[in-house]
């Protein structure tokens, strides 16, 4: 275990003082006046009504999810591309399995695509079905 | 080490205020950051959309208009004010933070102008929101507001940031304005 | 069509409701009387030939001599390019005129603007409220003997004349920091102990 490390270590060192330290400096030079009118909720101006608090729509839920899901696969693809070129070398038979597990594990993946693609979840404007009556399905296909 | 600002007011007084190397700095970032509340209410809201227009740039000094008050430094009330106005104009003054100016903009919002003798404007709109800076016309050329707006840097640049750390009467705000 | 046309045709249909034409000037009007101005409104947007469909704009007018108070109304039509203009007199003390929004719905906006201003009450009006005004105002604003209420919310509507209020700030801070007299070769070092305001 030498200090492969220590350049990651540094990172996370920066990352989160750089944050810290910036927040800090702002609450030390920013004056601090609360007031009550001060904290009321934005209207343009108006008198607030209501709570600026609401519920969003579940869309943003869905394709976060599957965007989520893909970032993954591609964060675990790129081990896999950082020491391809040694498995190659090495023998044509270590690079052929490499390249076949990573094809099988995106491909599990966008089989998942798939079924959400054709279940009419990634649309963004949903369709009402015509002419058959159907029940209200409990993924969000409300119009918004 | 301090350094002495001078302004030189319009009554032809010098004024001038000892800030520290650290009021220097923070001074010099904020007044060349200051973004204003778009208030645009009648004409004088053309003009002050043509001073952020290419020909007289409101952004070269770093002043960007934004539509929210939270996000502001300053608010520049352009056009007649009514009375219907004037109290959604004082809420959006409040919700703004502090440290926050008002640059009153031609002569409906110095004093009620054109329209003093309505029944529905208010004269001034000094009578709602404390301002510091007036820019006279009807309406002000850009020139005129962009000098308008020199002059609130100028305020910006005296002033002392311990001052304006917690609320604590009259040297909360109002210490750094002139009368 | 002509006015006259325009004007024989709805005196045929309404009698003595409707009063002559005036003189031709801009615009000859006709005095129609307040309880038939829903039938002559129906009557001149549906008559195939007069078809005004346009309501150009709903006004009013006080008259304190006269003790009413007219409410003016410009009709036109796109498709034949005439038009008229017919008047209402309304009593001055209780003004309440019939609603034509159910003639033409722009008539909606133009009759709230009437009401908000002058205090003309139109009956059948489906929203009748203050447009332009905040809505807890008090008075009609144009009304000829209208007094204003001295501001609003706590808003004074009276301010100093600048001229008389800059005199004052400045001989105000002259008297604060009096200004070294000229004849000093050195420039002049600014009173600062004696204007801690000023910061």
């Amino acid at each position: 275990m030498g200090f492969e490390f220590g350049a990651v270590l540094a990172f996370v060192v920066v990352s989160i003082g750089f944050a810290f330290v910036a927040l800090t400096i702002g609450r030390l030079l920013r004056p601090h006046f609360p007031e009550a009118t001060k904290a009321t909720i934005y209207e343009c101006g108006e008198k607030p009504i209501g709570r600026a608090w609401m519920n969003f729509n579940p869309r943003f839920y869905l394709i976060a999810l599957v965007f989520v899901i893909f970032e993954v696969d591609i964060a675990l693809t790129f081990p896999v591309v950082a020491v391809f070129k040694e498995w190659v070398a090495r023998s044509p038979t270590a690079g052929f399995i490499a390249l076949g597990e990573l094809l099988l594990f995106t491909l599990i993946l966008v089989v998942g695509l798939i079924w959400v693609w054709a279940h009419r979840d990634l649309e963004w404007v949903k369709r009402l079905q015509t002419g058959v009556a159907s029940e209200p399905r409990p993924t969000g296909k409300r119009a918004a | 080490m301090a350094a002495r600002e001078a302004m030189v007011t319009g009554a032809g007084d010098v004024l001038l205020s000892h800030t520290s190397q650290l009021d220097k700095i923070i001074n010099l970032a904020r007044l060349n950051s200051l973004h204003y509340l778009l208030f645009g209410l009648a004409c004088c809201g053309i003009e002050l959309m043509q001073t952020g227009g290419p020909r007289a740039d409101l952004d070269r000094f770093g002043a960007v208009f934004r539509a929210t008050p939270r996000q502001s430094d300053f608010m520049i009330v352009a056009g007649t004010l009514t009375y219907k106005m004037a109290e959604r104009c004082k809420i959006l003054y409040d919700q703004m933070a502090e440290p926050k100016y008002v640059i009153s903009m031609g002569s409906c919002a110095n004093c009620g102008g054109l329209f003093q003798l309505s029944y529905s404007v208010c004269k001034g709109v000094d009578k709602v929101i404390p301002v510091d800076v007036y820019v006279p016309g009807c309406p002000p050329r850009p020139e005129a507001l962009t000098e308008g707006f020199l002059r609130l840097q100028e305020i910006v640049s005296r002033e002392h940031w311990k001052s304006k750390m917690r609320p604590s009467g009259l040297a909360g705000q109002g210490a750094a304005r002139t009368a | 069509m002509k006015v006259n046309e325009i004007h024989e045709r709805l005196q045929a249909e309404l009698g003595d409701a409707v009063g002559p034409l005036s003189e031709p000037k801009i615009d000859p009007f006709a005095v129609v009387r307040a309880d038939r101005i829903v039938d002559a409104a129906r009557f001149l947007k549906t008559t195939t030939g007069i078809e005004l469909d346009h309501c150009n704009v709903i006004s009013g007018v006080d008259w304190p001599k006269r003790n009413v108070i007219e409410v003016v109304y410009h009709l036109s039509s796109y498709r034949h390019r005439h038009g008229i203009v017919l008047k209402v007199e309304a009593d001055r003390a209780k003004p309440v005129v019939p609603s034509v929004e159910s003639i033409w719905k722009t008539a909606n906006w133009m009759e709230r603007e009437c009401y908000d201003l002058l205090g003309v009450v139109f009956t059948g009006h489906p929203d009748l409220r203050r447009i332009l005004l905040p809505d807890d105002w008090e008075g009609f604003p144009l009304r000829k003997d209208y007094q204003e209420q001295g501001g609003y919310h706590g808003i004074s509507n009276e301010r100093e004349n600048p001229l008389v209020e800059l005199r004052r700030l400045d001989e105000k801070r002259l008297a604060e920091n009096p200004r070294p007299p000229p004849a000093q070769a050195a420039p002049p070092a600014a009173p600062a102990p004696a204007a801690p305001a000023k910061a």
